[in-house]
């Protein structure tokens, strides 16, 4: 089954996305078919990718291809290694999931012609592939351009509501100034040589001035797609405009794109790694994820809380990601193979979790039409289906054995326990604060995910509308079933992963964990040695579960036994309502007040005298006043002294003209003597 | 080449230089009009005497297509045009008369010096003639900045039109004939072209007055 080279098998999925892209400008408005058919054809597609890729990166095939479309001289060379591998096998498991729910979920007459839907993703998906086959900076930015596109239409479907209008035009504005830096990124890499393939790019040795120069805009350019600060901004406002499959589909799959083209220029096209590097990366990562995750715990819009922890994860990657590069700079491969499994292994987890919550999101958007935290409550009665599934994706997201999430917390904390053998004193210094960092972000991680929880899933509904909520349709229910069941693989096998992970990072570090880790068996991950640490997600599973049985028994046995019916957390009150529970702004105002230097906070407090009492807070992004609004209002001021030249007036404007003549007849060789 | 005709040249050059000051003072539409006509007939002569020196046929063909369009056909169409939108009043300047004069005669110094070098390069030129055709050009460039109003605009942009024929012609003794139709074919559109949008903009703002354009303008 599936034979013959895997390239050849990624080119024909990428094919089939574009036909069936282009299958739906031919159906425009069929709803019917372009739903229940062409969607679930893409996850059928998504499907293959995964298998080939997975087959791609056991067998260690490395091939490339030049297809001679393009510009002369300018072929498409096609790479296909096990890092891009790894990051295909992404794609597709996530894209099944998120085409299965998209069938179910996309609704009649809501903006967009579900047609033009259906091209804009299945060419997002084509493009995101491309990314990760392209061997070229040309053919590179152009996928990279069209999967920048094609996402701006799908954030922007439902064009008529200016609000949507203005973040689809923030996040396209950022990706191109971010495309802007990573083309430059890629000349400094191609050395003057005029060859703009990857491999030339690896033969090329810069000096490290240069290479740093190459470093840093790689920085900010794959940054700005991914969200690291301060480029993080357009997040928060792109994932709540964007229908929900979008945003699952851009927090789970597009932003890693960023960090493989990242992964690529630091570790495969740079021949070196400077030390400080990795320090700078570290350092940005763990501010991008403390950022994120305070912002995510005070937030009262539930896809901006996820947007807000999607930040909190890629600071999480990008710090593991440094301290990579950190150990690859003094020559630890070893090291350096642990926490880039780890930031790998998070990449799939996060891939897998944050799709099932957006997903999840999308569910009770549709069944109550609310998106606001303080409207939501105690949906686990009218969804129950959609409730276990988030939970699965809770647990995993707060980082909770036994779940994905925690395999890379744990491993990205194990290469943390490390750093005292490097060989900087300063460095071994700073490294625990680092560790201590990310062990506050993991906490904090688990709060905000209680509060998304506990306030749309448990308690009353704060809304009488809540009570018609419905559970989800049976196609989304196959999809987010099939994300979950994957997290759940994710977190109960993490060798399974492993054995995936561990040929990346062969090629990229030239040391891998699978082996050493499976040594003791395949429900035991061991990343060092036994006796350093070990960590059996079966294991722990029976424990709690024995736990909970006994504690079950004995309660039935000893205690009396009856089954009592009562509100929860009452708190001594006779009776309770449901506007007397806590709310979304209530659970966060401790964080609010522990971290308020770090947010711009707009509070209204009612006085004593008023008849209709109105309380209300607004926290806002410091980096909107400190950084993006100065900048828009040189960018304005510059733009209004260059409108001065346009009076209006034919007559000045041919003065313009008459000018310039003039000006440039005089420069004509020999009239100035 | 005999030196009468180089003489008649530079006659006909400073004619042309001449009548494009008069019509940088002119200030009746009507007038401005026949000028035109004018500077179209001595273009035409200059033309047919470097035809009749130098031999060269397709230049008489240039003299007969210049005559028939620059001569009668588009003077009388301007002459409908400003019968039909009714604009025989004086025209008012932007920049007052003597000041326009004085920077006119800066811009034939300046002219005169950028054709020197010029010249110099090419020994059949009368380094007169190329200057002249230049500061012509030049002026009429100056009198479209200088009005206010449409009708005058397109004359001088036709003007100087007139001038970059002759600075063809008199100054290097002609262009390939495909050139000269296809410039005479543009002058065609382009009356045709702008003839309609004044008719555009005295019926949408009731006057030919381009200073109503700045409505346009973004702000």
């Amino acid at each position: 089954m599936l034979s013959g080279p895997p390239i050849n098998w990624v080119l024909l999925v990428i094919g089939a996305w574009l036909a069936i892209g282009f299958l739906g400008i031919v159906a425009l408005r069929i709803f019917g078919i372009v739903a229940k058919i062409f969607f679930p054809l893409g996850g059928l597609a998504g499907f293959v990718l995964a298998i080939i890729s997975a087959k791609a990166l056991t067998s260690g095939v490395v091939e490339s291809r030049v297809l001679p479309i393009g510009l002369p001289q300018l072929q498409f060379h096609l790479r296909m290694d096990q890092l891009s591998s790894f990051f295909l096998l992404i794609l597709g498991v996530t894209t099944v999931g998120i085409s299965l729910f998209s069938a179910g979920y996309f609704r009649k007459g809501a903006g967009t012609a579900p047609g033009l839907l259906c091209l804009e993703f299945h060419f997002f998906l084509a493009s995101m592939a491309l990314v990760l086959i392209a061997d070229d900076a040309y053919s590179f930015m152009l996928a990279w351009e069209s999967m920048a596109l094609s996402s701006y239409f799908l954030v922007t479907a439902n064009h008529r509501i200016p609000k949507i209008r203005a973040a689809g035009f923030l996040y396209l504005c950022i990706a191109h100034i971010g495309a802007i830096a990573i083309l430059l990124s890629f000349g400094i890499l191609q050395a003057n040589t005029g060859d703009y393939t990857f491999a030339n790019m690896r033969l090329q040795e810069i000096s490290p001035f240069w290479a740093s120069a190459a470093f840093l805009f790689a920085i900010f350019g794959f940054g700005a797609k991914a969200g690291i600060l301060p480029l993080h901004i357009w997040l928060p406002e792109a994932h709540p405009a964007a229908p929900s499959p979008v945003s699952a589909l851009m927090s789970g799959v597009m932003i890693k794109m960023a960090v493989y083209g990242f992964l690529r220029v630091a570790f495969d096209l740079l021949h070196i790694q400077i030390w400080w590097w990795g320090v700078l990366l570290l350092a940005l990562g763990i501010a991008t994820a403390l950022f994120g995750v305070i912002f995510a715990t005070v937030q009262t819009d539930m896809k901006r809380l996820l947007a807000y922890s999607s930040i909190e994860n890629i600071g999480l990657l990008f710090a593991a990601m440094g301290l990579a590069l950190l150990f690859r700079s003094y020559g630890m491969n070893e090291l350096s193979a642990l926490a880039l499994t780890a930031s790998l292994y998070h990449v799939g987890a996060h891939a897998l979790f944050k799709s099932l919550l957006f997903l999840t999101t999308g569910s009770v958007l549709h069944a109550t039409g609310e998106r606001n935290l303080g409207k939501l409550g105690g949906l686990i009665r009218f969804m129950p289906w959609v409730t276990g599934l988030a939970l699965i994706g809770i647990l995993a997201s707060s980082g909770l054995p036994p779940f994905s999430g925690f395999v890379s917390e744990w491993l990205l904390l194990q290469s943390f326990l490390f750093t005292p053998g490097l060989p900087q004193s300063f460095l071994n210094m700073l490294v625990p604060v680092a560790a201590a960092s990310i062990a506050l972000v993991a906490a904090l991680a688990g709060y905000a995910m209680v509060k998304f929880f506990g306030v749309v899933f448990l308690g009353q509904p704060r809304e009488e509308k809540l009570r018609e909520a419905h559970d989800a349709g049976t196609l989304e229910k196959l999809g987010m079933l099939w994300l979950a069941l994957a997290t759940v693989v994710l977190g109960l096998a993490p060798n399974f992963l492993l054995r995936f992970i561990d040929p990346v990072t062969q090629i990229l570090v030239g040391k891998g964990l699978a082996s050493s880790s499976r040594a003791n068996g395949w429900w035991l991950i061991t990343p060092t040695s036994l006796e350093r640490a070990s960590y059996s997600p079966i294991y722990f599973l029976l424990g709690v579960a024995l736990a909970s049985a006994l504690v079950f028994v004995v309660v039935r046995i000893f205690y009396h036994g009856r089954l009592r019916r009562s509100p929860a957390w009452s708190g001594g009150h006779a009776w309770q309502n449901a506007r007397m529970q806590d709310t979304a702004e209530g659970y966060g105002q401790p964080i609010r007040q522990i971290f308020e230097s770090f947010f711009d906070l707009e509070r209204h407090l009612p006085r004593p005298e008023e008849s209709e009492p109105e309380y209300r807070v607004v926290v806002n992004d410091k980096f909107w006043k400190g950084l993006y609004l100065p900048i828009a209002r040189i960018t304005e001021f510059i733009s209004a002294q260059v409108g001065r030249l346009q009076q209006g007036r034919i007559s000045i404007y041919l003065l313009y003209s008459f000018l310039t003549l003039l000006v440039t007849l005089l420069m004509v060789p020999g009239v100035r003597r | 080449m005999s030196s009468i005709s180089i003489q008649l040249i530079n006659l006909f050059a400073a004619f042309l230089l001449l009548l494009a000051f008069a019509m940088l003072v002119q200030r009746r539409i009507i007038n401005l009009v026949h000028m035109y006509a004018l500077q179209g007939l001595t273009v035409v002569a200059a033309t047919s005497v470097v035809a009749y020196v130098t031999n060269q046929e397709h230049l008489y063909y240039t003299a007969a297509i210049t005559l028939v369009l620059k001569v009668f056909f588009i003077p009388w169409i301007l002459h409908r045009l400003i019968k039909r939108l009714n604009v025989r009043w004086e025209i008012e300047t932007l920049i007052n008369i003597p000041s326009t004069m004085l920077v006119g005669i800066v811009v034939v110094v300046f002219a005169f010096n950028l054709a020197l070098p010029v010249s110099k390069l090419s020994s059949s030129v009368s380094p007169g003639t190329l200057g002249i055709a230049l500061a012509c050009f030049l002026l009429s460039f100056m009198m479209m900045i200088t009005r206010s109003k449409a009708i005058p605009q397109v004359i001088s942009f036709l003007s100087m039109e007139n001038a970059l024929v002759f600075a063809a012609t008199s100054a290097t003794y002609g262009m390939p004939m495909v050139v000269e139709l296809g410039i005479a074919l543009d002058v065609l559109v382009g009356v045709f072209i702008l003839g309609l949008f004044m008719f555009q903009i005295s019926e949408q703002f009731e006057s030919l007055d381009i200073s109503h354009l700045e409505s346009l303008k973004e702000e």
